[in-house]
């Protein structure tokens, strides 16, 4: 790039799944390619506009006990958001969801998660890995996109399109119901079963992954026997399998699935999806 | 135009989800909509369904939805041959079900006329549609840790080949070399929906 030397990340250490994240790539579903992307979008694009990028520049997405990296080349601003999490650049404490410099040569620590579950690392100029299929996502379903975020990863850093613009307010956001508009698949349930659905506290599982906020409640009880022939999933359909217990499905979902689906969550809503974490009380209210 | 067999069900804000008679009618309605110009992010036909996601207009969608005749010849895509080695470890079993011995097999098998159907399990796993209905085969009561890439297998009524290695509970017929998925290709998945395929024996 005209002279200029590359910017790079040393990833010195990473916690249990570090990703590349961005928008995703939505519209490849019927070749059976989960959309992929970032989890809490309002996180992500904060981050990004912290620092004056594009909003759809790839981030990363650091969830399972932080990252630790270093900045190779000239200093750049960076900004941390979502979970909350300590900063520290060479040992000192910084802010998160405000602009940060690096200076060249300069070590970054995010500790783990201490309130929510993914954090956003955002970098002046965006996390540059190659693009596959449009995107810089990583889809941990299928494992399409740039490899997973490991200890030794490199990443490179793009050119820088902007500056911190100032004050952008991070607003505070408080975990609500997960508002659902009912159907498709309501037919194959009691005529109660969204009443069920939204009187019940839930809780989140262990089991929860990018694919899906798996729920543990009273079991939903299915009307009627047989199988679902296999028919294409939204992002936030909540899924019910023959346990009864919901799926709300997330960024890497497959693309069709063969369980009824009996609401879908409101996209403003699937932000709280990304950030509870095992064992929080979940509810769903009519949206 | 009969509309008996379509049926309209809510996905979300932005999704429509269309049921119809069967896969082929799935796939002929998913052709006819992307060839429309349908304004919609994604077309994702199922075995008995179409999902539309990220619809801009929902009536302009169910306009063209009652413009679409389930009983029209569906506008297929391009026929790809995949040249086969019927080598696979369920041939007998296979046998057995179709009430025939190993050469019945493939010889029934090269003899169908597939369709893509649908995509799912796998990026570019393709459920290809046109077993006649009395060859519908059982899953393998124990699924197989690991099924090489390019294995040609059958399960229910369906035929697939696994573009990867994975774990899979289908009943293995053979092998092909054919790559079946390449993110550098402008059209990565070779039996996107609507794609015929036919097993050529070598």
């Amino acid at each position: 790039m005209n002279g200029v030397p590359p910017v790079h990340w040393h990833v010195e250490e990473a916690g249990a799944l570090v990703t590349v994240q961005d928008r995703g790539r939505p519209g490849l579903a019927h070749l059976g390619v989960p959309r992929a992307g970032w989890l809490d979008p309002a996180a992500a694009t904060l981050a990004n506009r912290l620092l004056g990028n594009q909003e759809d520049c790839a981030v990363l997405e650091v969830s399972g006990g932080g990252i630790s990296l270093r900045h190779d080349g000239a200093g750049r601003w960076v900004s941390v958001t979502g979970a909350g999490c300590s900063v520290k650049v060479d040992g000192a404490a910084r802010g998160h969801g405000a602009a940060t410099w690096l200076h060249p040569g300069a070590g970054l620590r995010l500790g783990p998660a201490t309130r929510g579950i993914r954090s956003y690392l955002a970098v002046g100029g965006g996390v540059d890995v190659e693009p596959v299929l449009g995107s810089r996502s990583t889809d941990t379903l299928a494992w399409v996109g740039p490899p997973q975020v490991h200890t030794g990863s490199v990443l490179p850093v793009g050119p820088v399109t902007g500056a911190p613009p100032g004050a952008d307010v991070a607003t505070v956001r408080r975990h609500g119901p997960l508002r659902v508009l009912p159907g498709p698949r309501l037919d194959w349930f009691g005529a109660d079963v969204l009443h069920d659905l939204c009187t019940q506290e839930y809780v989140v599982s262990p089991s929860s992954n990018r694919v899906g906020l798996r729920l543990r409640g009273t079991p939903l009880e299915r009307s009627r026997p047989g199988e679902l022939a296999s028919e294409g999933m939204v992002l936030g359909a909540v899924q019910v399998p023959p346990d009864g217990q919901p799926v709300v499905f997330l960024a890497d979902h497959p693309t069709t699935g063969g369980y009824p689906v009996i609401a879908v969550v409101l996209g403003e809503d699937l932000w709280s999806c990304a950030q509870l974490g095992p064992g929080e009380p979940v509810r769903f209210s009519l949206g | 135009m009969n509309t008996d067999r379509v049926r309209i069900l809510p996905c979300g804000r932005d999704g429509v989800l269309v049921e119809v008679a069967d896969a082929a009618q799935a796939v002929a309605l998913a052709r006819f909509a992307r060839a429309a110009q349908v304004e919609a992010v994604d077309v994702v036909p199922g075995a008995e369904s179409v999902l539309f996601d990220g619809v801009g207009d929902r009536s302009a969608l169910e306009g063209l939805v009652a413009r679409w005749s389930p009983e029209a010849a569906a506008t297929l895509g391009p026929l790809v041959e995949l040249p086969t080695t019927y080598d696979g470890a369920d041939l007998a079993d296979v046998a057995d079900v179709w009430g025939t011995d190993v050469a019945g097999v493939v010889a029934r098998h090269s003899g169908i006329d597939f369709v893509s159907a649908f995509c799912g399990f796998a990026p570019g796993f393709a459920y290809l549609d046109g077993l006649p209905d009395g060859l519908a085969v059982p899953r393998r009561a124990t699924p197989r840790t690991r099924v090489p890439a390019g294995s040609v297998a059958v399960a229910g009524a369906w035929c697939g080949v696994y573009p990867g290695a994975s774990p899979g509970g289908w009943q293995l017929l053979g092998t092909t070399d054919v790559g079946l998925w390449d993110e550098a290709r402008d059209e990565p998945a070779l039996l996107a929906p609507g794609t015929r395929v036919r097993f050529v024996p070598r």
